[in-house]
């Protein structure tokens, strides 16, 4: 793992149009002013509730979605003109969500891992093009054989591993890997979490990890974001977040955890959330997290706290974090 | 694994991996089979399905083949001769039925083509003119219906594909349309129509088709193309925000590629068979337009207007109304249920 960052997002910001009447509309703030870098061969783990933005933060990463501000520096160059993106695809892939809605179900399985190769023309003749195909269904695990069939004849935990096939096809440095295991069993969960580790050693990649679930990221990460209404909250280590958590959020997100140690269980402070997640449509004044946050000051509804790093790698926004730690 | 403090709570030293033996019996999986081979399975294990294919098909053929070999053609007065007085013997003829000149001929040993059918009042072959009839009530049928599919798939594409205002300018059109009492709409149409269009194609390549048939197309195009226009906009709708779109675009794939590779092959099924489900509704709007004389033009028979033409009649010749009215309804119910059969085969979704 070298320390130069090898993509770096300063800033970004996606806002949605959201008709709210039949000419009125409204802007829908999925993603508001994030930033975060990963370096080469490191794995970010980026957590949050479901509806907080973190799809929306990996699709607009690889410019699926318009940034509505900020920029994206990737191994140096910033990432912005259409030369520049189409470039950028070819390091940069994605692993999505749902393992059924994302293989087309009228193409067998060599074409959509191939399809990538087929985009860019990556090969130059039909042999290789299968040579190729076969050697990405060995790297995820799938037989040969599965090679003709169409996607719907596969399971759930098949269908992810075609997924992944398909993002390595191009050869990547980079995968944005959403949630690629929340629409799985757990057994199976396990498989695919190792395989990713596998790849990484194997390949030397690069990942943005999405999950919702602790449990899930902790095991592969190396650092965690979380993320809160469209807000990153707090960036550090992964073996910091757990131990010593600064943020009141991703306190409450860890007491939901359960610990295989009854002992550390108790000693645990459990900061149980009470009311729903706000609508990113209106959200509150000043910190997002203050309608569910139990140290929630006059002060957290005037401005919104700065994301900033409170002890080397470990940044945080909060206004009360030194006081409440 | 130190860099997971807390471990999975699945302990994965506790499992082994799985011997070959164990790998093959998972990997057994059914024959591999295409959607289209599931889909033409279905449909044939579907009995009435088939039967309507195998009516249609025979209905078709030999509308197309028949006129080619017939003794008689459609427009062919048989007792109107050259040089001679026409021959009233052979107008109105009950099936086979013989006019005189033709029995003289049988008495000399000729064999002579039976009117199968008998004639109408002008002594024209019914037989091979209700065969002509059903020719041009299928492929008025047919064409409308690609019309239709034209004009629908074009404005569905453009209201779902450009979204926002387009989108709800459009669909207002179409509930507009929609809303309109379409019966009263053809008629006035079709009766405008046929006299203002004939001045317009005179002399050209269209005046051969008729203005009746022009109009009816248009009529179709304009009226019927809405509920085409919603289901397609519908289906890109709902394609365009599957992942597998997104995969596409995330691997720097081009708009030409994403609609032939992913977007058409998995709408084309359901345009297809409502495209199919229209031909019979074609069908019958040309024939009731034809049975109250805003059809096709004369000489040229379609069911519609053969019925038509047997109402004045109706009470000594019943089988001149009777004999196209069947195969109007045969046409039109083996139609439906042949798209009804298709939608269940090709597309289970869309049942309900
Ligand atoms: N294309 C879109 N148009 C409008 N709003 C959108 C769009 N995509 C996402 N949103 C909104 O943006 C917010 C963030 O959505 P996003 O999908 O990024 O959440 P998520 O964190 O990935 O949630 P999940 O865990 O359920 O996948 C949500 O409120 C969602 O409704
Ligand atoms: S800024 Fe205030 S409301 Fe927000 S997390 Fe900190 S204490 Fe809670
Ligand atoms: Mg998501």
């Amino acid at each position: 793992m070298s320390n130069k960052p090898l993509i770096e997002v300063n800033g970004l910001s996606k806002y949605f149009d959201v008709n709210t009447g039949l000419f009125k509309s409204k802007k829908l703030k999925a993603v508001d002013n994030v930033s975060f870098s990963i370096k080469k061969g490191e794995t970010l783990g980026l957590v949050g509730e479901s509806g907080c933005g973190k799809t929306t933060v990996g699709r607009t990463i690889l410019h699926l979605y318009n940034p509505t501000s900020g920029e994206i520096v990737y191994d140096g160059k910033k990432i912005k003109s259409k030369e520049s993106i189409e470039e950028f695809r070819r390091h940069a892939t994605m692993v999505f969500q749902d393992p059924y809605s994302s293989l087309n179900p009228r193409m067998t399985v060599s074409d959509i891992i191939g399809e990538p190769l087929d985009v860019h023309k990556l090969y130059s003749s039909k042999k290789e093009r299968e040579e190729k195909i076969l050697e990405l269904m060995s790297h995820v695990g799938l037989n040969s054989e599965h090679a003709s069939r169409y996607a719907h004849e596969f399971s759930g935990g098949q269908r992810q591993r075609i997924g992944i096939a398909r993002s390595l096809a191009v050869n990547p440095d980079f995968i944005v890997c959403d949630e690629p295991v929340s629409a799985l069993d757990v057994s199976i969960q396990a498989q695919v979490i190792n395989m990713f580790e596998d790849l990484q050693d194997k390949m030397g990649l690069t990942y943005l990890f999405i999950a919702h679930d602790l449990l899930v990221v902790r095991h592969i990460s190396d650092r965690i974001a979380v993320m809160y209404l469209g807000r990153m909250v707090e960036l550090a280590d992964a073996s910091e977040i757990y131990d010593r958590p600064l943020h009141p959020y991703s306190k409450s997100l860890l007491s939901a955890v359960p610990v295989p140690d009854p002992k550390i269980a108790r000693e645990n402070k459990r900061i149980v959330l009470e009311g729903d997640i706000p609508s990113p449509l209106n959200a509150p004044s000043g910190c997002p997290f203050r309608t569910r946050c139990p140290y929630a000051t006059e002060q957290c509804a005037a401005s919104m706290p700065e994301f900033k790093e409170v002890e080397p790698g470990h940044f945080v926004a909060c206004h009360r974090v030194g006081e409440i730690n | 694994m130190n860099k997971r403090p807390f471990s999975m709570q699945v302990d994965l030293d506790m499992f082994t991996p799985a011997s070959d033996k164990e790998k093959e019996y998972l990997v057994k999986m059914r024959p591999s089979s295409t959607f289209f081979k599931d889909g033409v399975k279905r449909l044939i294990k579907n009995k009435i399905a088939s039967i309507s294919l195998l009516l249609v098909v025979i209905v078709a053929l030999a509308s197309i083949i028949l006129p080619m070999f017939w003794p008689y053609s459609y427009d062919q007065q048989l007792g109107l001769q050259p040089g001679k007085p026409v021959d009233p013997s052979y107008n109105n003829l009950a099936p086979f039925e013989y006019g005189r000149t033709e029995m003289k001929l049988m008495e000399e040993g000729v064999e002579i083509f039976p009117h199968l059918f008998g004639t109408d009042a002008l002594g024209r072959d019914y037989f091979i003119r209700v065969v002509y009839g059903t020719r041009i009530s299928l492929a008025v049928g047919f064409f409308a219906s690609i019309i239709v599919l034209l004009i629908g798939m074009t404005i569905g594409s453009i209201a779902g594909y450009m979204g926002g205002k387009v989108d709800l300018v459009i669909m207002r059109i179409v509930d507009i349309i929609y809303s309109l009492p379409d019966m009263l709409m053809v008629i006035l149409l079709s009766s405008v129509l046929k006299v203002s269009l004939g001045p317009v194609i005179a002399g050209t390549v269209l005046e051969k088709i008729g203005s009746n048939i022009i109009s009816l197309f248009i009529v179709f195009g304009v009226l019927y193309w809405v509920s085409m226009s919603r289901l397609i906009r519908g289906q890109i709708l709902s394609l365009r925000e599957q992942e597998y779109v997104l995969a596409a675009r995330a691997t720097g794939a081009k708009g030409s590629w994403i609609i032939t590779k992913h977007l058409i092959p998995n709408s084309i099924s359901v345009v297809i068979i409502s495209t199919a489900l229209q031909i019979p509704n074609a069908i019958f709007t040309e024939s009731y337009l034809s049975f109250l004389g805003l059809g096709v033009n004369a000489p040229m028979p379609s069911l519609g207007s053969l019925a038509s033409e047997a109402l004045k009649g109706m009470s000594s010749y019943p089988h001149r109304l009777v004999i196209p009215a069947i195969v109007i309804s045969i046409i039109v119910l083996s139609l439906n249920l042949l798209g009804d059969g298709l939608r269940d085969a090709f597309d289970p979704k869309l049942n309900g």
